[in-house]
């Protein structure tokens, strides 16, 4: 297939690998930070056939795993309400809260819904104006504009019937976040390709001169991931303290500027809890206050609703890069895809889950 | 066999069906293994079973058909009612006899929607060469008013030296598949309220039991070790199916398998896996080694089977998986989801 096929090219690999074992001169510490490369570096063996002396961390990356529990718990508590469709992305309905999960709460008799579009969820609105219908929006910057994008087209079309249980995080505050907190010793960073697609990387400018470490704006197919580990690789032994940009053919430097307009009319900064990771200040964003009749949390009176972390689970350390998935005790044993204990062992973006996949041969 | 009077599953976890035990992956084993089998004793895990009668063998499966929407590119459910028991008595090695169809209707079924899926079972089933022979109609409370399902039972016979099953893959043998995967579930999604994205793709369902007939007299019935429809839960659980059947492991080379291309951008842009994706109209088919160009090119002869390619080989350890291997040296274990594949984020 066209525009993927040419990144899969295997016979391209050798060289690029060789130039990385050329190129690494000391223990190297790389983070790629998406769960979608994290998955890639394992379903292609990127990561085993690396120099010994360059260790790919996988960062807090994952939309499903850092949304807090207090939302999935918030989210089961909305749909258990009479004559409301709860509607998400695929992957979110398997993530465990602290009781159960959504689609345990489907079998209940919840109606909750997989839709591919928080558009499709407005649609949903439009067509049962005696239902009240809730999108549950978690993600980066990837899912916000199309988000406040749902949020806009319901206030167009007055839809009441059409609320937003909101809790999107931005890349940005975390890598600052998990720089300053300084127990794990990160070198570079591999930046998200999809979420600078939005954005641009003008703020990882600052991140990078800020904390002295080069940032790779990085695709996700294996070849792209073995040229941005290259660039980042050379950039750190030879102290290059700036952004790389190895997704040309994706991500400008201003990014979707349209976009971005679009999520600041609906979205405004605020302090978020990341699971496993704690409050990082304006790290997330909220409705807007003239929007916050589309705030779902408020219209159904769950805002206040709190939850405690299992202690069977290390997810946090593992979204830190403190902890590789298999050396948790109970990474494959007590946890498992049928039955996480985390939400990295549910995700198709989660490390447990991408460990479990491919490092069982 | 004694039952005990409590479930055999693990109540605490699952106190209620979810709809991952339907899903085709391990929740959906696990109730077969630890409940149905339980209570009904071992069969045979294939898609239908065969009995010695007088005068010959005959093959019979059962297959309820759920789907929603109703209707989809290149089908509906009555198709799909009909070619899938005649793929499960295809995959037997059976020449298909005769179907029964049993209806379950919702008040408020539009009589008109019920009528479009019953000419369509009737040109399916004629295109098969198989005759529907008896029903059954019953008539559930109103719900959404768009209820309608269908179980089709079908009978069919087994020549003499014909013995397949999914216990008798052998190291050595080889993978086959007679064309394009993921079409039928990526159809599906398509239209699906909530999922809808703009695609030309149809359903692959056909009926492939004559093109299995051609293949077992090409390349002889006791060649074909194994025949299976990768349907529900798709091309890597039906093989795990079988690996775990025959205790051996299944070893796929990901990029010869072939996938439909609108298949192939729905599946990166969901995030779905296409090896995990329902077909309808394909069959995996695991041969004797010697006997893998003859099958690939009688599979290549025939209309349904133009883009059959060799996948996979089975080898001895370890016992019970099935690996992916991809051109960069990866692999990966392609287990059983637990469910339904479900698309990401992002």
């Amino acid at each position: 297939m066209r525009h993927i096929s040419e990144y899969r090219d295997a016979s391209r690999m050798g060289p690029l690998l060789d130039a990385i074992s050329a190129s690494v001169a000391r223990p190297i510490n790389l983070m790629e930070v998406c769960g979608g490369q994290t998955h890639n570096l394992l379903k292609y063996g990127i990561d085993a056939m690396l120099p010994e002396q360059l260790t790919m961390l996988h960062g807090p990356g994952c939309p499903v795993c850092v949304t807090p529990l207090e939302l999935i718990d918030q989210a089961i508590a909305i749909a258990k309400i009479e004559d409301v469709i709860v509607t998400s992305f695929g992957d979110m309905l398997r993530v465990p809260g602290s009781h159960t999960d959504l689609l345990g709460a489907r079998s209940e008799g919840a109606d909750v819904r997989i839709v591919y579009s928080p558009l499709d969820a407005v649609d949903l609105a439009e067509k049962h104006r005696d239902r009240q219908i809730v999108f549950v929006g978690v993600g980066f910057e990837t899912t916000a504009p199309i988000d406040a994008l749902a949020v806009l087209r319901a206030r167009q079309k007055d839809l009441d019937n059409f609320s937003l249980l909101a809790a999107h995080v931005l890349v940005p505050p975390a890598i600052d976040a998990l720089l300053c907190a300084g127990d794990v010793n990160i070198h570079g960073f591999l930046a998200p390709g999809h979420v600078c697609a939005v954005m641009g990387y003008t703020e990882y400018e600052a991140l990078a001169e800020r904390h002295g470490v080069p940032i790779v704006v990085t695709g996700f197919e294996p070849l792209d991931l073995l040229v941005g580990i290259h660039m980042a690789v050379r950039a750190i032994q030879t102290g290059q303290a700036t952004v790389f940009n190895q997704y040309r053919r994706v991500v400008t430097r201003e990014g979707n500027v349209p976009a971005q307009q679009t999520m600041r009319r609906v979205f405004a900064l605020c302090d978020r809890k990341w699971r496993g990771l704690g409050l990082i200040p304006n790290s997330g964003l909220r409705l807007r206050s003239e929007l916050s009749r589309f705030d779902a949390a408020a219209r159904f009176g769950v805002a206040g609703l709190t939850a405690r972390e299992s202690t069977e689970c290390r997810a946090g350390e593992v979204l830190r890069g403190a902890l590789q998935p298999p050396q948790c005790v109970a990474f494959a044993r007590e946890c498992n895809p049928d039955h996480p204990l985390g939400a990295p062992m549910v995700s198709a973006e989660g490390a447990c889950a991408a460990y479990y996949n491919h490092r069982r041969t | 066999m004694p039952i005990g009077l409590s479930c055999p599953l693990p109540l605490a976890q699952y106190p209620k069906i979810t709809m991952a035990h339907g899903g085709g992956g391990r929740l959906m084993h696990m109730l077969i293994d630890e409940l149905f089998t339980t209570a009904f004793g071992k069969t045979e895990e294939h898609d239908g079973a065969t009995l010695e009668v007088e005068g010959g063998r005959i093959a019979i499966t059962t297959d309820s058909f759920v789907v929603k929407p109703l209707f989809f590119p290149g089908g509906n459910i009555g198709t799909l009612a009909v070619n899938g028991t005649v793929n499960d008595l295809a995959a037997c090695g059976a020449v298909p006899k005769a179907l029964t169809a049993g209806f379950i209707l919702e008040e408020g079924l539009p009589t008109e929607t019920l009528w479009r899926v019953v000419l369509s079972m009737a040109a399916a089933a004629e295109v098969a060469g198989v005759p529907i022979v008896t029903g059954d109609t019953k008539v559930i409370e109103h719900r959404d008013g768009n209820g309608l399902f269908i179980n089709t039972t079908g009978l069919g016979m087994v020549a003499d030296g014909v013995s397949i099953a999914a216990g008798r893959a052998r190291p050595g043998d080889r993978v086959l598949i007679n064309g394009s995967i993921a079409a039928h579930g990526v159809a599906v999604m398509s239209v699906r309220e909530g999922l809808k994205f703009e695609s030309d793709l149809k359903s692959d369902c056909a009926p492939l039991a004559e093109m299995v007939q051609r293949l077992l007299t090409a390349v002889g019935p006791t060649a074909v070790h194994v025949l299976r429809d990768p349907t529900r839960g798709g091309v890597a659980t039906t093989l795990c199916e079988i690996s775990c059947a025959a205790h051996c492991c299944v070893v796929i080379h990901e990029e010869t398998v072939p996938v439909a291309d609108g298949a192939m951008g729905a599946c990166e842009i969901l995030g779905l896996d296409p090896l995990y994706v329902a077909n309808e109209g394909k069959m995996l088919i695991i041969v004797a080694p010697d006997s893998a160009d003859a099958a690939l090119a009688t599979l290549r002869a025939h209309p349904d089977g133009k883009d059959a390619a060799i996948i996979g080989e089975v080898v001895e350890s370890p016992q019970g998986r099935v690996i992916g291997r991809n051109t960069f040296g990866g692999e990966r274990v392609l287990d059983m989801h637990s469910g339904e594949q479900l698309p990401r984020i992002c």
